[in-house]
């Protein structure tokens, strides 16, 4: 069951273009642009040792692409109970956390295809993965993860609100909490307050678990502390989950 | 008798084709401004995303300022037109969704049979995003003086309006273009797309000289970089002719082409 509602929500968001466009077309244009206009940033003293700076600004573009598939897939998923496809499937003699896991195992496929997308751009513009094909493969499974733990908090507020504009509304969150990361810059050479905030911002260890394996090779460090965060979020994405949906269920 | 009445009294004069246009942008631009009034919170997205780019813009690249060859004050004063004219670009782009929408609710087929000429029913939505972006423009700057950005001057200023005005206008020319050619909503992505691209890629994060050459040649060529430069300059230095005329040059560049496809698009529809 699991498997067949995931795989649809996979169908429906490469079928509609509104969904799919934010987590390819938006992170590959800022990518460029911020690869070739900060580029020289690579100079300053105190920027980790990379071969290039598209090579650092990858592990930020994937999750860039992954947060906003999270949110394209509570999109979709509020789309879903406006329409009344998730009455039906309530009142269908299948287990709830199965609807809410079909979801999230079709955002997770989103967030595969948004790690591969860029390791391949990456790749086509001459960035190295230091990591090799296993360093490629952490990079892809961290991302994967990450996307089921941002899906969880996207499904949890279109399961309690049941409004795709609400959902969609949340759009601008994500790039403040990329932006009070290290996604786009090395922590230590961002400017006050999204300095201090980085260091704390759990997405910053997520990143750096990503980064690590491309810029320099796998650190068991670095990986540990992305496993970690990772961990925290899907447990708070699932929480909040079965509250929404409990609450769904009583309020109808 | 009352046939004789009727041949003496003089004949209702109609007003001049002129009068009759510009009442009718007014009355485009009103019906923008009430949307606005009617429904405030619309106006939030247009004024959130650049005031976050901005912010995070700052936050994260900063220290680009201790770069060799970077010669602006603070990067807060480098990035903050950037910032405003992104503002214009999302007013402008938003403006070709709401005109996509009036097609979908079947406004614009109404307005298409009224007796008023295509340009006038452009120029209404145009004219009403150019005055919109005044409100993201105006936040952004606000936010922009309380952490620091440099005072550019009474000329500085009205150069800087100037610029960001006449993009939104260029930027409603696009979206209204798209939105006529796709008759849809889902082209937003497209309208919103095609102008944060023409903005940023410009020098919008660093000086020219300090781009990566790929970029530096694209900006070479993006009339863009010139309204960027322009309305940046009070900013970063004093206000000069050199640095505006070409900003000006391009703004009616950009205005003249997208405003002639967005007027072959309307000219097409249900033709």
């Amino acid at each position: 069951m699991v498997g067949a509602l995931g795989a649809r929500s996979i169908r429906q968001t490469f079928r509609r273009p509104q969904l799919i466009s934010p987590i390819v077309v938006f992170p590959t244009l800022l990518l460029a642009i911020q690869t070739g206009g900060a580029g020289a940033g690579i100079e300053l003293p105190g920027f980790p040792p990379v071969q290039s700076f598209l090579q650092f600004m990858l592990a930020g573009s994937m999750m860039q692409s992954m947060m906003l598939a999270g949110n394209s897939g509570g999109i979709a998923f509020a789309v879903d109970i406006e329409m009344g496809f998730t009455d039906r499937l309530f009142a269908s003699p299948i287990p709830r956390f199965a609807i809410v896991l079909g979801r999230l195992a079709g955002t997770a496929a989103l967030g595969l295809f948004a790690s591969l997308w860029f390791l391949a751009i990456g790749l086509i513009f001459g960035a190295h993965i230091e990591g090799g094909v296993p360093g490629a493969l952490l990079a892809i499974a961290l991302i994967t993860a990450s996307a089921i733990a941002v899906g969880g908090i996207g499904a949890a507020i279109a399961l309690r609100t049941g409004s795709a504009s609400v959902v969609q509304g949340l759009f601008p969150l994500v790039l403040v909490v990329l932006f009070l990361s290290s996604a786009f810059f090395p922590q230590e050479l961002m400017v006050e307050p999204a300095k201090t905030i980085a260091e704390y911002n759990p997405f910053s260890f997520i990143v750096e678990g990503v980064r690590e394996p491309i810029i320099s090779g796998i650190e068991a460090k670095q990986t540990l502390e992305a496993v970690a965060a990772i961990a925290g979020i899907i447990l708070l994405g699932l929480g909040l989950s079965a509250s929404a949906l409990r609450h769904r269920l009583r309020t109808g | 008798m009352e046939a004789a009445t009727e041949t003496l009294r003089p004949a209702a004069v109609a007003p001049p084709a002129w009068r009759t246009n510009l009442a009718t942008i007014a009355a485009l631009m009103a019906r923008a401004r009430n949307e606005l009034l009617r429904v405030p919170g619309a106006a939030i997205p247009g004024v959130l995303a650049p005031t976050i780019f901005f912010l995070g813009l700052n936050g994260v690249f900063g220290s680009l300022i201790h770069l060799p060859g970077f010669e602006a004050g603070s990067y807060e004063s480098f990035i903050v037109p950037v910032s405003m004219l992104q503002g214009a670009g999302f007013t402008g782009a938003a403006a070709g969704v709401n005109l996509a929408r009036d097609y979908e609710q079947g406004w614009v087929d109404r307005l298409l049979v009224s007796p008023a000429p295509r340009w006038v029913l452009l120029g209404g939505n145009v004219l009403a995003a150019a005055a919109r972006a005044f409100i993201p423009a105006t936040f952004v700057l606000a936010i922009g003086f309380l952490i620091g950005v440099r005072w550019p001057g009474i000329e500085g200023l009205i150069v800087c309006y100037l610029m960001v005005a006449a993009m939104a206008a260029a930027a409603a020319c696009w979206g209204s273009m798209l939105a006529l050619h796709y008759k849809s909503q889902s082209a937003a992505p497209l309208m919103q797309a095609g102008m944060m691209a023409l903005v940023l890629l410009t020098p919008a994060y660093a000086p020219l000289a300090l781009l990566q050459p790929w970029l530096e040649k694209i900006a070479n060529v993006n009339p863009v970089t010139h309204v960027v430069e322009a309305a940046r300059q009070g900013f970063v230095g004093g206000v000069t002719w050199a640095d505006t005329w070409p900003g000006l040059l391009a703004v009616a560049g950009l205005l003249a082409v997208l405003g002639a496809l967005a007027l072959r698009e309307m000219r097409r529809t249900n033709a």
